[in-house]
């Protein structure tokens, strides 16, 4: 097994009283591209900034390539950084912004300017070079500002939402072109936004933080099926949570007392018989049973309260009848029970697809 | 006509009687200068150069305007070396002692001019400095310091620092960062403080009067004591010289501002 690219041990920074990130640990290997992902004030980018070096930690240790980055300063530590608001020198072209990092690194200069040249054409930019960056619009900033990081090849590179000032259009396109980046480059990338479509389209892993900690970090598929706590399933798509306590355990398998009935579902680790727990279910699991289809392993019954058309799909909520609300979502065009408002249904899920996780 | 053009009609004419009630004295020192008689009269009974070329023929005049151009350069250089260091100190500095300092720098700007040369005098006499050229050039450098750390500052505030953290990861030190990151993009503002400075110093008669003495003078102090003289449109000539050097001064700082496409002249007057 090779050193780890960046390694964080224990990473943690305080502002006076305020915690802003405690006791982050994480490994990120060669060619991996892993995703802050989380609301804004969770500590992502303040951690992302100390991995820059432009903020000092105030407990823990941040290894590049096995080497203690916490004393050096950020002009020491060859990382590449893209940030959201691509910060590119106004004054200079953009084959200049693209040259500054190779001349603070003394690259003669016939290399540098094919390096910058090359740089250029892996982002889709060849002929700007002459350009202000005034002359260019926001996707295109984007591509310099990532041409300027990737140009000196630093072994780890930051972004901190670089496409947050995009819109939706060309974010999904820059989504598609900086994961083909990564991929033919196998650049080690640590990324930091908030949308989690964007997370999910482009990690090989994800780290949602929350209150500066990293709340569950994993694959995007595992996060998304298997969440560990109430904020990754509510922050990763949508669920719905129905509030139980733990009647029986066995094999990862648990059975909650509810408001409305038994549910069964996939058990969290950690949890115990007796305790207070989260049945979470996401809308696009929940089918509509019609009078002759058999009960599923978890079965409610309501009326339905609001039907959203929403292109691709309908989502509709089934108000229940302790007033809790339970998310479907029916593709538009599938054979199966019409949906009306008001309307009573019966809705159900197998236990494979719901998770069962601590309260609270 | 309708009410909305009439008030039109009246703003141009309210404009054009303040820029006439503005220009006019100008314009009649500048064509009195020209004149070829030896009284102040307007319009001059016939046009020459003879009082340029009686500026040129008095030793006095050449003497002041030499020493007015020196301490014009050095003060502005002074000045405009030191206000932009305190801008950026200021620029990154909260607190109660920053305002202080702040409010200090800024001082000259709200003091009488007749306080300060007093208040300079009296130092400076006291350290036997009146009358010398050091004098003269650190009592301009207090004056013109709070119009370069106002258009430094200003500036800086547009500056993006988020720029200065971009050159760090780039690996840039610190001093590369500002050497070719901050200070080529905050140039306009000091180039601005600069012409200020210049300016000021060019045509500062209150303290100057001070510092002066038979033996150094400015061209405002040699014009002051002229008045009281012989007056005639040697005077003229004289202010016109003046004028000039200043107009010049402005119209650089135009034509620079405008080809950075930004201007950084902000509305600062005397």
């Amino acid at each position: 097994m090779s050193t780890p690219v960046l390694e964080l041990r224990g990473v943690g920074k305080r502002f006076g009283q305020v915690v802003a990130v405690t006791g982050v640990d994480l490994t990120l290997d060669k060619g991996e591209f892993i995703s802050f992902l989380g609301p804004s004030g969770s500590g992502k980018t303040t951690t992302l900034t100390m991995v820059a070096g432009l903020q000092k930690p105030t407990e823990g240790s941040i290894l590049l390539n096995g080497q203690d980055v916490v004393p050096l300063p950020p002009y020491r530590r060859n990382i590449g950084v893209v940030f959201q608001h691509y910060a590119l020198f106004p004054h200079m072209t953009v084959a200049a912004n693209i040259a500054f990092p190779l001349q603070m690194r003394k690259v003669p200069r016939a290399e540098a300017g094919q390096r910058v040249e090359a740089a250029l054409k892996l982002v889709g930019l060849p002929g700007f070079a002459d350009r202000l960056p005034s002359q260019l619009s926001g996707g295109q900033q984007q591509r310099v500002a990532l041409a300027r990081a990737l140009v000196y090849e630093p072994p780890l590179l930051l972004m901190d939402e670089p496409l947050g000032a995009l819109d939706k259009n060309l974010r999904a396109q820059m989504q598609i072109e900086i994961a083909r980046l990564h991929r033919d480059l196998g650049i080690t990338v640590l990324y930091v936004t908030h949308d989690q479509e964007e997370a999910l389209v482009m990690s090989d892993r994800i780290a949602v933080f929350n209150h500066g900690q990293i709340e569950q970090i994993g694959r995007p598929q595992a996060l998304y099926e298997r969440p560990a706590t109430p904020f990754v399933a509510g922050f990763l798509g949508d669920s719905t949570f129905l509030a139980g306590r733990v009647q029986t355990l066995a094999d990862e398998k648990a059975v909650v007392q509810t408001a409305h009935g038994a549910l069964r579902g996939h058990a969290a680790t950690g949890l115990r018989v007796g305790d207070a727990a989260i049945v979470a279910v996401r809308p696009e699991r929940v089918a509509l049973l019609g009078a002759d289809d058999a009960p599923r392993d978890n079965t409610v019954q309501g009326r339905v309260s609001d039907v959203i058309y929403l292109g691709q799909s309908r989502k509709y909520v089934v108000r229940l009848e302790d007033g809790a609300e339970l998310l479907g979502l029916q593709p538009v065009g599938a054979a199966g029970v019409a949906l009306s408002e008001g309307a009573e249904v019966r809705v159900g899920w197998t236990a494979t697809d719901c998770n069962v996780l601590p309260a609270g | 006509m309708t009410a909305a053009r009439l008030w039109r009609w009246a703003a141009w004419v309210l404009t054009a009687v303040i820029a006439v009630y503005l220009v006019a004295p100008m314009a009649i020192v500048v064509i009195i200068s020209f004149s070829d008689s030896a009284l102040l009269n307007f319009p001059p009974p016939g046009l020459s150069l003879r009082w340029y070329r009686s500026l040129a023929d008095t030793p006095a005049w050449r003497d002041a305007i030499l020493v007015s151009l020196e301490i014009m350069v050095i003060t502005a250089a002074i000045a405009t070396a030191l206000g932009t260091a305190a801008a950026i100190g200021l620029a990154s500095w909260r607190g109660p002692l920053a305002v202080a300092v702040r409010s200090l720098l800024m001082a000259p700007l709200v003091v009488p001019h007749i306080i300060s040369g007093a208040a300079i005098f009296l130092l400076f006499d006291s350290w036997g400095w009146v009358g010398s050229m050091h004098a003269l050039v650190f009592g301009h450098t207090a004056l013109a310091l709070p119009y370069v750390v106002a258009t430094v500052g200003a500036a800086l505030e547009t500056y993006d620092r988020r720029l200065d953290q971009a050159a760090l990861t780039l690996g840039a030190s610190p001093r590369v960062a500002f050497l070719r990151i901050t200070l080529p993009l905050i140039s306009p503002g000091i180039l601005a403080g600069l012409l200020f400075a210049a300016m000021l110093s060019f045509d500062e008669l209150i303290v100057s009067l001070f510092l002066s003495t038979p033996q150094l003078r400015t061209v405002t102090v040699l014009m002051w004591s002229n008045v009281f003289g012989d007056i005639n449109p040697e005077i003229s000539a004289i202010a016109t010289v003046i004028l000039l050097v200043s107009m010049t001064l402005l119209a650089l700082q135009w034509v620079l501002s405008r080809r950075r496409g930004q201007s950084v002249m902000p509305g600062l007057g005397r």
